[in-house]
């Protein structure tokens, strides 16, 4: 098991050094990193500053490991926009995603999972035709199209709600059920058919022959079977949220972190831009090494080894 | 790391077996994907013959009928679809739109494939660190949101259709890789293989000549359900301004403008964004049903 922890933490660990090595060679490739994070009308002294503590007089192999160090710790450079500090650009505005994103996965969650588990279980009936007629729905139905018949429903033609800003907790609402509804339809598939397959087992089949009520054989045998690759859907899911944020944030004008990468990237302000993928890259990559610890301490079968790749 | 190895298709099916069997699954076809298929065929239709059946051109400004209603709404039948705030046709422009986005999913789809399905023989040709190398990329990529990863570079670089374009190829590469690497691994064990590397056939002559073919049918399904996803994203892009720029127009980017209007001129908005969601469902649900007939991985 310790083996198991131990590589995963491996694997985190390159695949954090490949996004700063991403993030490196993108930035010497688009110019000289001075001007391009400090931006072009910056003072000369400023740019000789950075110049300086980023390395950019030394060897090339030299600035790859001084911007390493720049990255751990901190040192990202200044927004174009009003010259303060990145980092702190970045994370007053983490607040304001994490407001829409954790309401949005804990739905995902409280109602992808037991309308999934609800069709399996009654396969084929209408609740389940219904169940998987949103869940296609939600993959086709982008989130800006999604957002925006919300505000056309809800904002223009009731008037009950409001479409952007961030005045009240009323106007979180449309943009927590966009990107909860979206995620749910994906659980609610995917937990849908993990159940069936586990269902199909023969195991299923001892287990309600030997005398067991059926209540027991779900809730012992197979709840349990399918929760392993129901985790695995979990932690892709954080990457949509993600995504999802982006998009969301935009069309309901909401101050949050996604919101700022857009601007960010049409202004070409690129250290919020750097300091954002960083942030979200690494907390990506953390998040998947939980999940697949998480992954082995559910699965006895998976010590040493990778969790099974997405479908598809 | 990522293990997808399963068997090849059979290669002594009789061609004969195999045909009949193909003429019965189109007989048995649900109702559902022949409307699927009608749908796909009418977006390219139009796509191929935008310029012939648009009534306007899609720049052209007609200042008199700015935001003109469409006909279902008590418009006048000059402007089938409306017109949005400078007057321009809402079909016209629908009509260009749909050709430019399934154009940049078509391409990206394609580059896509070519690239994580060349990887993926790369590594399974070479083995060890190759190997290794090109599945720390695939975790990579599997590791971060694309569209995050899309909006960075957008920053870096700024923005070109060709960059586009060749940006969104990157999609899913890792997917093709994986499924590549997988299936040319199990291929490789197999006869058929063995007994073209013994007959002195080059790399590239396996590969492509013997291997490609076997593996085709679970490939041509991963581009079936990426498909929709680059549409989806490519819209997505566009709809934040960071896409395709005016004045090219795509769906996405239809979408974007139209939100301005949304209280009031929903129309702008409500055509390309019923194409973008119905395309996009039509396409994923005969992936799905390409996936349950013709992928030998799941049987």
């Amino acid at each position: 098991m310790l083996h198991y922890v131990l590589s995963r933490l491996l694997r985190a660990a390159v695949s954090i050094v490949m996004v700063v090595t991403f993030v490196f060679v993108v930035l010497r490739m688009s110019g000289d990193p001075a001007t391009v994070i400090m931006g072009a009308d910056a003072p000369p002294e400023a740019i000789d500053a950075f110049r300086k503590a980023w390395g950019l007089d030394q060897p090339l192999w030299i600035q790859y490991f001084a911007f390493f160090e720049a990255v751990f710790s901190g040192e990202l450079g200044r927004s174009m926009r009003d010259g303060r500090d990145v980092v702190a650009v970045v994370l007053e505005r983490v607040p304001s995603t994490l407001a829409l994103t954790v309401p949005a996965f804990l739905i995902n969650i409280a109602v992808g999972i037991p309308a999934g588990v609800y069709a399996a279980l009654h396969r084929n009936s209408l609740i389940d035709r219904c169940v998987m007629v949103m869940a296609v729905t939600g993959f086709a139905v982008p989130s800006f199209i999604l957002a925006m018949l919300l505000v056309l429903i809800f904002s223009v033609n009731l008037g009950w709600l409001p479409s952007a800003g961030q005045d009240s907790w009323l106007n979180a609402i449309l943009p927590i059920a966009t990107m909860g509804f979206g995620g749910a339809a994906l659980l609610a598939r995917f937990t849908r058919s993990a159940m069936l397959e586990v269902l199909g087992q023969s195991y299923i089949r001892t287990a309600s022959a030997k005398g067991l009520p059926w209540s027991a054989v779900v809730w012992r045998h197979a709840l349990q079977n399918a929760a392993i690759p129901t985790i695995t859907i979990i932690g892709f899911m954080l990457g949509g949220l993600v995504a999802g944020a982006v998009v969301v944030e935009s069309v309901f004008s909401w101050p949050g972190v996604g919101r700022l990468l857009v601007v960010s990237v049409a202004n070409r302000d690129l250290a919020v831009v750097q300091a954002i993928v960083l942030m979200i890259a690494i907390t990506m990559v953390g998040a998947n090494m939980i999940v697949d610890v998480l992954y082995g301490l559910v699965d006895p079968r998976m010590h040493g080894q990778a969790r099974p790749a997405r479908r598809g | 790391m990522v293990e997808t190895i399963s068997s090849p298709p059979v290669a002594g099916t009789s061609l004969m077996a195999r045909s009949t069997s193909r003429l019965g699954a189109l007989n048995r076809m649900p109702v559902l994907i022949t409307i699927a298929i009608l749908w796909l065929v009418l977006m390219l239709a139009i796509a191929v013959s935008a310029d012939l059946i648009s009534p306007y051109r899609f720049t052209q400004m007609d200042l008199r009928n700015r935001l003109s209603l469409p006909v279902f709404m008590g418009g006048s039948w000059a402007h089938v679809l409306g017109t949005d705030e400078l007057g321009r046709d809402v079909l016209s422009r629908l009509i260009t739109s749909i050709r430019m986005s399934l154009l940049i999913a078509f391409g990206a789809t394609i580059i896509g494939a070519v690239i994580g399905v060349t990887l993926g023989f790369v590594a399974a040709h070479f083995r060890g660190l190759v190997e290794q190398a090109v599945l720390a990329l695939v975790d990579f990529s599997a590791a971060i949101p694309f569209l995050v990863l899309a909006l960075a570079v957008l920053a870096f670089f700024g923005n070109s259709l060709v960059l586009f374009v060749c940006l969104l190829g990157f999609h899913a590469w890792e997917r093709y890789a994986r499924i590549a690497r997988g299936l040319a691994i199990s291929g490789k064990m197999h006869g058929y293989a063995a007994a073209v590397h013994q007959l002195g056939a080059s790399p590239w002559r396996l590969y492509g000549r013997h291997i490609l073919p076997n593996i085709a049918s679970t490939l041509i399904v991963s581009m079936t359900l990426a498909f929709p996803e680059i549409i989806l994203l490519e819209s997505g892009l566009s709809f934040l301004g960071l896409g395709i720029q005016p004045p090219d127009t795509s769906l996405g980017n239809m979408v974007g403008f139209g939100r301005e209007y949304l209280s009031s001129a929903p129309w702008i908005m409500l055509a390309p964004a019923f194409v973008i969601t119905v395309t996009a469902l039509c396409v994923s649900l005969l992936g799905d049903w390409l996936r349950d007939r013709l992928d030998p991985t799941l049987s």
